[in-house]
Parts: C-alpha cells; structure tokens; sequence
C-alpha cells in the first residue's frame, strides 16, 4: 500500500537522506585523511620515490591490497568483531561510518598514489637541483601539481562512497540505503523505492558537477 | 672551480661514464657536447650531486662532493642553479611563485624573497608576467623564468641541461645572449650541456666532447672547431666532401676578427710566390665575441713547398685540408 507524498518524504526520505549525508561527508573526510597518508607512503617509499623502502611499500601494499580484493558487503560483515571493538556497536551510523572507512580508504589512497605517480619527474629533480628537502618536494611538487587530477579522482572516490552509504544499509546503517531496503524492498511499495533511486542519482549529479567545477579552478 | 678527475659512472652493469678529466675554471662558459647517450647530462647530473658516481673525484671550489649527505649536500646544491630542455616549472604556481620557490625552500624572509624575485625577473626581461601561469607562456619565456628561478638563490655556478633544444633559433640565440649577459656581469661559472654546435660557437669558451661515456678531446672552443675537426664528426654528421684531385694540395687559410690582422695572406701569396692556384670554397663562423672566416685554395703539389714557405714566413693560420 502507497502511502501519501508528504509522508514518504517527510518521514521517510530526508530523515534517511540527512543520515546518509553525514555518513557520507564524515566517511569521506575520513577515507581522504587516511588515503592521503597511505598514498604519501606509497609514493614515498616506491623504487622511484624520494625514500624507497621495499618492506614499507610491500606491507602497506599489501594491505590495501588484501582490504580491496574483498567485496563491500563481505568486508563490512567480516569487520563486525572490530566494528563492535571500537564502535560499541555494529548497527547505526557510527558503525557504517567505522565500515566504510576500512573499506573505501584503500581505494582512495590508490587514486591518490596514481595521481601522485603522474606528476612528471622532471618537477622533482628541478626541486631536488636547487636544494629542496623531501617534505617540501612532497608538498609544493607531489602533492601540488597533482591537485587537478586528485580532484578528479576524489570526485569518482566520493561518488563510490555514496553508493557504499546506501549498501551500508543491508547490515543496519541508516540512510538512504536502509529506507530503499526496509520501505521499498521489504513492503514492496515502489514509489520508496524508486525515490530513493532518483534522490541518489540527483545526488551523484550534484557531486559530479562540483567535482567538474572544482577541477576547472584548479587546473 | 670545478675539477673532474677519472670519474666513473654507470647504471646497473651498464657504463655511462669512463674516466673523465675535466677542469672548469671559475667565469668559464664551458661546453659538453655529445651526441644522444654520450654520458653528458649524466655528467652534469654529478657536478650538483643529483647523481652519485662509482669512481674518481668531483670537487666543486675545493669540496669534494662525495664527502656530502644530507642537509650538506643540499645546502651545496642551492648554491648551483640548474635549468632543463622541458624547463620544469610548476604548472600550477604562477611566474614569481615558480621564481620564489627555492627562497621559499630555504626559509627566505618574505621581502627579501618577493625583491630578488622580481630582480631575477627584471634581469630576464619578464618583470610584468608575475601573474601569469607556464601554460600562458612561449617556450622561450619559460626558460627564462626557469633561469630566473635558477639564479634565485645567487648560484656560483649555473649548469643548462640542452636549455635551448626545445626553441626555435631567434630564441635560442635571445637566450644565449642572456647567459652571456649573466655570465659577464655576475662572473657565473656556466656548464652548457648541448648538441647544438652553434650553441657551443656562440657562447662558449673552452668545450668537452664526450663519446660514448669518454672524453675525446678538450679545449678551446675555437681550437677544437678551427684545428681538430674530425673530433667533431660524429657531431656534425655526415657533411659534403669536396672531391680532392690527384696531384692537388688543399689548404685551408683562417683569419679571425681579433686574430693576426693586415697580413694579407691570399694577395700577397699571389705576388710572392706566383704560383697558380683555385679558391675551392669559404665559410665564415662565429665563436663567441669574435668571427673567423677560413678559405680553401688548391695547389699544385709541386708548388706546395714554396707555398708552405712563404705561409710560414707570414705566421699566418692555416692547416692541410
């Protein structure tokens, strides 16, 4: 049975949409923190990096390597004991947040490194010639130049977030994801679950367009 | 004053550089030269210790760098400017930024930084493009501001890794002139890395060549190109040959504008030792501040004794062909 459009949006789809937008900006602040660092460390550390280091780079590879290669869905479930460790809980928006972290962080930081990666050399022996130390070739060279594809491959990390916002849902997040599955799915009323749809896919537009308007500044 | 002695390089198994000796006097404009792989910008590459070597012994004024690690080396490293073919500016940072950055790295007071910035920049003739990004630039604008921003921390020494390959020749030769005008009025000792013989002619004193990872010979620029030209054939590639007769003697006759003047070799030859001969072809070459032109006349071998005398007695400039 249908229910009124007043009540599907006022409350269903925004309280479900508010939880989704904090889970998302605080999940992608979180993953941007850490991706950052860990592409820092890749970089850094690689055969061509300004420190190498095989067993750093092998390790924190290694890692990202290992969190990527298991399924959203799988990994946010096999996480459960250590969601339950430090968030008390593994229901609720913290909990999501705490999952999609783990999960979308290693992404992030290997955008990261592969926009680190394309800076052209040349930049780094001109810093290194005239007597610049690591940490500032890091900063004004590596992570400078590379802002204009950063932005481009955060736009697409953010973008994948949202949809791990909304598959959080399955496993007792909150949010937009949580609405479509328990209204939409479970009641088998279409209308929530197709205005979920369109409100996510407005959604993915908005941050596309930003991230395509921050790109032409920074360029 | 920098001093090479029997340095070694290589990558992996592979040797780059094979015993080079070169000594690079303090306000020398010095060329490298070398065809592609030759070990040139490896070599430039030691001089500010980007690059570590297996062998021998670089000293840059006294230092022998391979004593340096560290905040050491990079503090010696700021005290030689470099400049690339590609230029190498920050694509992001707009002219003064790029010019500022190395004072930035090394932690210059704001004033003093934006002052000698813009003092660079008036040097370079580019004191009203501050704001503007690379990307808005010619090529010869950019190597100028990547000059600008190599002569930012007051170098003793500026190295140019093929710094004109990638321009056209007008603004090649604005950019030689700019070294030269650096190299009189700050006495800056600059190594020239090119393949362009005109690059070396133009603004060079003394050059190396280097051949495959060795040096072939070493000298004078003017020396090199005038008296020992098959050292530069690889260089040159393949040139016309004139096609020599039997029974001829070719000699070639040099006279440079700040060489031996009012001798008037070729006319009084004539008169002297009246003997036929044929003007077979001239040429004419800048080297630096001077000009020297050479002639190529052919002689009967059995009136070449007379002729040897007779330039002998003159002291004039010439050499067999």
């Amino acid at each position: 049975m249908s229910m009124s459009m007043d009540r599907l949006f006022n409350s269903i789809i925004f309280p479900g949409l508010k939880e989704t937008i904090v889970m998302h900006l605080v999940s992608c602040a979180a993953c941007f923190v850490i991706g950052l660092v860990f592409a820092i460390l890749l970089v850094t550390t690689d055969s061509r990096g300004l420190r190498p280091n095989k067993i750093v780079y092998g390790i924190v590879s290694t890692i990202i390597n290992v969190l990527r290669s298991v399924p959203f869905l799988i990994l946010i479930i096999a996480i459960i004991p250590l969601t339950r460790a430090v968030c008390g809980t593994v229901i609720g928006t913290n909990a999501a947040i705490f999952g999609i972290t783990i999960a979308a962080s290693p992404m992030v930081a290997r955008l990261l490194e592969s926009s680190f990666k394309e800076v052209n050399p040349a930049l780094i022996e001109a810093a290194r010639s005239f007597g610049a130390n690591d940490f500032q070739i890091t900063y004004y060279i590596i992570i400078k130049e590379a802002v204009p594809s950063a932005v481009t491959n955060m736009t697409m990390a953010v973008v994948n977030v949202l949809g791990y916002t909304a598959m959080a849902g399955v496993v007792g997040a909150g949010g937009l994801g949580a609405v479509a599955l328990t209204y939409g799915y479970q009641n088998f009323d279409d209308l929530v679950m197709y205005s979920t749809v369109v409100v996510l896919i407005i959604m993915v537009q908005i941050i596309q367009w930003v991230g395509n308007k921050i790109y032409e500044k920074v360029k | 004053m920098i001093e090479i002695k029997d340095l070694y390089k290589q990558f992996g198994n592979t040797p780059v550089l094979q015993g080079i000796n070169i000594e690079i006097k303090d306000g020398d404009i010095y060329g490298l030269v070398g065809v592609s792989g030759a070990g040139k910008s490896t070599l430039l590459r030691c001089i500010n210790g980007l690059l570590p070597f297996e062998k021998g012994s670089l000293k840059v004024d006294g230092v022998n760098i391979q004593t340096l690690n560290g905040k050491k080396l990079r503090e010696f490293r700021s005290t030689i400017g470099m400049i690339f073919q590609q230029f190498s500016l920050l694509e992001r940072m707009n002219v003064l930024d790029n010019v500022c950055l190395p004072m930035r790295c090394l932690k210059y007071d704001k004033k003093k930084m934006l002052e000698k910035a813009m003092e660079n920049l008036e040097l370079v003739g580019l004191a009203d493009r501050t704001k503007a990004l690379p990307r808005e630039l010619s090529g010869g604008q950019k190597q100028r501001v990547a000059i600008a921003r190599a002569m930012a921390l007051e170098p003793r020494i500026l190295l140019c890794d093929e710094a004109t390959s990638a321009l056209d020749p007008n603004i090649t030769q604005s950019i030689l002139e700019l070294l030269k005008k650096i190299n009189r009025e700050s006495n800056i000792t600059i190594v020239v890395v090119t393949h362009q013989m005109e690059v070396v002619k133009n603004v060079c004193n003394k050059m190396s060549i280097l051949s495959q990872g060795k040096l072939t010979i070493s000298g004078e620029v003017k020396d090199i190109f005038l008296n020992h030209p098959e050292s530069l054939a690889e260089l040159l590639g393949q040139s016309v040959e004139f096609p020599k007769k039997e029974g001829k003697v070719y000699v070639e006759i040099l006279k440079s504008a700040q060489g031996k003047d009012g001798e008037n070799v070729i006319s009084k030859m004539a008169l002297a030792v009246k003997v036929p001969f044929d003007i077979v072809w001239g040429g004419m070459d800048k080297y630096r501040d001077d000009i020297a032109g050479n002639l190529v006349v052919e002689f009967e071998e059995s009136d070449w004794e007379a002729v040897k005398k007779f330039l002998e007695t003159k002291n004039a400039d010439w050499r067999l062909v």
